[in-house]
């Protein structure tokens, strides 16, 4: 952010709120960046020459005579292969003690991709936790997020997922990290050694929150460098969408706009869509897909935030700490990948849907099993053995500390479905009992 | 002159504009910016400041820039090409633009001015004629399309001259018209009209009667829509409301869908650009793609386009409506283009109403579905524009404004359940809860009896008594516990959901079960209220769900055959067995 030679200072500030303030200037222009003693601020609203700008780190301290200078121009982010491996904050500037990016610089928050020249997601994202590729199963171009409470370790989940899935690029944009978080992407990327295939946008909650809102935009920003203009696959990470949404809360409250529903702003949706709605597969091969977190108070659902999220995206994964066994896992009933019917049985093993399907229906009997013995009634055989099955299932394929690869999922499933149930109670089809299951269907139960 | 003001103040993509002249309410501006022009709508007027709403991304807009007012309000562009196109918001053809991404301003024509059209005449000189009378025909596609005198013509004209038969463009003259003062005007194959008025050229617009064919069971046969008629889906995320209206694009009898993705996922749209082109249109053959045009505004497009572009797909519903076809109109969703309109009240600082969406929220709703109907137009032809809207209630809660206000405006209610989407029970239309207004009309009742069936409008409240019968038993069974009820109730749930599995319930990813014909649907009704009506013999409580059970897999086996064939012959003879069985014999 240097100022740069013969440009206009003005130093009449007539107006100072909490986030904004404002001056009368000339040849602004709308969202135009302006340093505001030393800090960066957008211009936010026009009326006539009288210009209201939104200091990003807030005002405190700001006096009438304070400098002001205007950039000319929207916030900004230089683009190269130099991203790579390397830590910005919410501007784009560095904070890893390293050298300024060098390469073309871009305006954030750019066009929208036309929809006819979208192609259908069609590449599977392996990520070895089987709740979700063999349940939830992901797709190259997807939007999805997880649905989490603030106590579960979703942070650990995504980094998990990150370091698996075989992405070209990873773009972390982390917004209200804690900087213990913070610390902990930077050790397990490091540990990992794939440093060189991720880059990361953060802002702590040391950082002023309207920062934050810099941040989807940072990070979508560098993904569509690196998946138009090198065709990669790109998987890019936001946590937490839910602190991100706070900051437009914040900033719309400040801008005595009206709430709507849950004290958010009325243009929630469009601006959760805005940025999500940038993963896309592109004709050329590249894509982007985006993996968010969104924090839900108590599990509840119908909170602006989550209800909003769950309208745009793709799909929604859903952490659960299951009792039994004392782990988390990945919820099979709550959680859904909408775009896995354009891969499951295609570009994974033919059986995969039937297993899947069979696989949660029977879970959901030993659900229904366990209601029953929490009411006091007698189980029946039937019960005794789906609650059986549960545990295993929970443990050998829900648990997000599995790892393993879609074959073996399958083949496990099959192995808990022949141990604990019939082949009518199976229910799938035959040929695929005999090819898979590796029963004899006519065998004497 | 027109008009001309410089920008004043920007907040978003409401800009405060100063002008030198007189402007209209919902006039057309364009701001010009130093490398590309913007597209805005006046929404407000103040003296010499005029608000206008922006069509695209404000950024860098600076005050003082020149604006350019047209003269007129936002206008579709009608004529023959419209078919098959895939349109933006503002019916910008979105396959003629350049690369991957949008860009501002970047307006393609709607139509195309060189493209050659075999022209036949119907009126002859001499005729007399008015607004929306038939002047000839070209072949667009398939499809006979109506060249017809442009609905902006008041009074009655006489065709002076009307070229032959012939190929011609767009824009040549293909007659002329001489009014009653004698002045001539000249007409050709394209017209402009504005979205936000309804197109009235018809004779008169009576209660629609004719039953619209959906190949949706729960629908024709328990919740029907009509043609010309006005329904709603309302849903939470997840419970199936864009896979019923693809659903209901794909199988639903009518000459011509328009379909409106108004602020959804661009995926879901990607989605009919994949599959359409492909897929058979059931009733004729052709491609699905063949009878279908899509607005695309989709949720990372411009937010105020998307309340234009319900307008735009309405105007050119109505418009082949005018060719006496029998359109179709799919919204997804409405509640998009409601926020889009409580963004402008919020920036225009309205006093808002429920919720912070505008006071009139329930005023534009039930003009814009009151402009769907049945029509007989003015040469005694038929033609409806049959409209289905989504809505996306914030948080699954059906009180909230857009689900209310649509309420009073749609005749059709189909609510999906989040029950039973959890349960896997698709479409999820909660049938008891949902209901269709059409069934009251007489004149609905007495073209059913004529066209399918006496008993056809009995047995739907009949199949909808069970429903509610069915699930009173299962909340005393619930409550009662199994053997606390008469065996009767475990009779009554389970004869309901033979209702629901066989009639309801429907597998929109399997090739015959996806769309079932009025015909079979009448005999499947036919079939289950034969076993609803069947007395059953039962020695305890325990044999009533294995039993029924074996009904329903058969039933459902019958569902997946196709009708009257071998396979399903075989499974009703089957069932038949399975009824014997059981059959109480009554002396």
């Amino acid at each position: 952010m240097k100022t740069t030679a013969f440009q206009k200072i003005y130093i009449k500030i007539e107006n100072i709120t909490k986030a904004t303030c404002s001056l009368h200037a000339q040849g602004v222009g709308y969202e135009e960046l302006a340093i505001v003693n030393g800090r960066l601020a957008q211009v936010v609203k026009i009326q006539g020459s009288l210009i209201t700008l939104q200091i990003f780190s807030g005002t405190e301290g700001i006096s009438t005579n304070s400098e002001v200078i205007f950039l000319g121009h929207s916030p900004k982010l230089s683009v190269s292969e130099e991203l790579s491996g390397r830590f910005f904050n919410a501007y784009g500037l560095p904070i890893d003690d390293g050298p300024d990016v060098d390469g073309k610089v871009v305006e954030i928050g750019g066009p929208s991709v036309n929809p006819v020249r979208r192609k259908q997601p069609s590449e599977l994202i392996a990520t070895g936790i089987a709740g979700i590729d063999l349940n939830n199963t992901l797709v190259t171009g997807q939007k999805i997020p997880f649905f989490a409470d603030p106590d579960q370790p979703f942070n650990q989940v995504m980094a998990m997922v990150a370091l698996r899935a075989k992405a070209d690029k990873i773009i972390l944009g982390g917004m209200g990290l804690t900087n213990d978080d913070y610390l902990f992407f930077k050790n397990i990327f490091e540990n990992a050694g794939v440093l060189d295939r991720i880059t990361s946008f953060v802002n702590t909650t040391e950082d002023p929150p309207v920062e934050r809102l810099l941040i989807p935009d940072m990070a979508l920003t560098a993904a569509e460098y690196f998946a138009v203009e090198q065709n990669k696959n790109v998987l890019v990470l936001l946590t937490d969408m839910t602190l991100y949404a706070d900051a437009l809360s914040i900033v719309s409250n400040r801008m005595d706009q009206i709430p709507s529903k849950d004290s958010m702003p009325g243009s929630l949706y469009s601006d959760l869509a805005r940025l999500y709605e940038k993963a896309v597969q592109f004709p050329s091969g590249g894509s982007i897909t985006i993996i968010a977190v969104t924090t839900l108070s108590g599990g509840d659902i119908t909170h602006a935030i989550p209800d909003n999220t769950g309208y745009i995206t793709e799909g929604q994964l859903f952490l659960r700490k299951d009792s039994d066994i004392g782990k988390v896992i990945i919820d099979p009933f709550r959680s859904l990948s909408r775009l896995k019917q354009l891969v499951i049985g295609t570009k994974t093993r033919e059986d995969h849907p039937q297993v899947m399907n069979a696989s949660i229906r029977l879970y959901a009997d030993a659900a229904n099993a366990k209601t029953k013995l929490e009411n006091g009634f007698d189980l029946t055989d039937y019960d005794e053995r789906s609650l059986k099955f549960a545990k295993k299932y929970s443990e050998r394929l829900l648990a997000i500390d599995i790892n393993i690869d879609i074959d073996e999922m399958l083949d496990t499933a099959w192995d808990l479905l022949n141990q604990h149930f019939s082949v009518s109670e199976i229910g799938i089809k035959t040929e695929l009992i005999e090819k898979y299951g590796k029963r004899k269907v006519n065998e004497i139960e | 002159m027109n008009t001309k003001g410089k920008v004043a103040g920007v907040i978003a993509n409401l800009v405060t504009v100063e002008v030198n002249g007189p402007v209209s309410q919902n006039e057309i501006c364009y701001i010009k910016m130093s490398d590309v022009k913007l597209m805005a709508e006046v929404i407000r007027i103040n003296g010499k400041n005029t608000y206008v709403q922006v069509f695209e991304s404000t950024r860098g807009l600076k005050p003082g820039t020149e604006v350019d007012f047209t003269g007129h309000m936002l206008e579709a562009t009608l004529g023959p090409g419209i078919l098959s196109k895939n349109y933006d918001g503002l019916q910008h053809d979105l396959d003629k633009m350049d690369g991957v991404f949008l860009k501002k301003g970047d307006y393609t024509p709607a139509l195309e001015d060189d493209k050659r059209w075999e022209f036949k005449p119907i009126a002859k000189i001499g005729d007399t004629v008015i607004a929306a009378s038939w002047l000839g025909e070209v072949k667009e596609k398939w499809m006979p399309h109506k060249i017809m005198v442009p609905f902006k013509f008041k009074g009655s004209y006489t065709v002076k001259s009307i070229v032959e038969q012939g190929e011609y463009k767009i824009n040549d003259t293909i007659a002329v018209l001489v009014d009653t003062e004698n002045n001539e005007v000249s007409v050709s194959m394209v017209q402009k009209w504005p979205v936000k008025i309804p197109i009235k050229a018809y004779e008169k617009k009576p209660r629609p009667f004719k039953l619209m064919e959906t190949g949706i069971r729960v629908i024709d046969s328990l919740i029907p829509i009509v043609e010309g008629g006005t329904g709603f889906i309302p849903g939470p995320f997840g419970t199936g409301k864009t896979v019923l209206q693809h659903s209901l694009s794909k199988q639903a009898d009518a000459d011509m869908i328009v379909v409106a993705a108004c602020g959804e996922r661009a995926n879901e749209v990607v989605e009919i650009f994949a599959e359409f082109p492909e897929l058979d249109d059931p009733r004729t053959g052709r491609k699905l793609m063949e009878r279908t045009t899509i607005i695309a505004n989709t949720s990372n497009m411009p937010v105020a386009a998307r309340e234009a572009s319900v307008y735009t797909a309405m105007t050119i519903a109505e418009y082949y409506r005018s060719m006496g076809l029998k359109i179709l109109l799919l919204a997804d969703s409405t509640s998009r283009w409601a926020q889009a309109l409580r963004e402008m009240s919020n920036r225009m600082e309205e006093l808002p109403g429920p919720d912070a969406f505008p006071m009139d929220l329930p005023a534009i709703v039930s003009n814009f579905y009151a402009r769907a109907g049945f029509v007989y137009l003015n040469n005694g032809k038929t033609g409806s524009v049959t409209f289905i809207g989504t809505v996306s209630p914030a948080g699954g809660n059906l009180k909230e404004p857009v689900t209310e206000s649509t309420k009073k405006a749609a005749r059709c209610f189909y609510a999906l359940s989040q029950d039973r989407a959890d349960s896997k029970r698709y479409p999820a239309i909660e049938a008891v809860d949902s209901y269709s207004k059409y069934l009251e009309y007489p004149e609905f009742q007495e073209y059913i009896k004529e066209s399918i069936s006496t008993d056809w409008v009995e047995n739907i409240l009949s199949a909808k008594n069970i429903l509610v019968k069915g699930r009173e038993a299962y909340e005393q069974i619930n409550i009662l516990g199994d053997d606390g009820v008469p065996l009767d109730y475990h009779q009554a749930f389970w004869k309901s959901e033979l209702i629901d599995f066989i009639i309801l319930q429907q597998d929109a990813f399997d090739d015959i079960d996806s769309s079932t014909s009025i015909e079979r649907q009448q005999y499947m009704m036919n079939k289950v209220l034969d076993v609803y009506n069947t007395n059953f013999k039962f020695e305890t409580f325990e044999e009533v769900n294995p039993y029924f059970k074996r009904i329903i897999n058969v039933f459902k086996q019958m569902n997946y055959s196709e009708y009257k064939l071998e396979q399903f012959s075989k499974f009703e003879n089957e069932l038949q067995d399975i009824i014997q069985e059981k059959l109480m014999i009554v002396e």
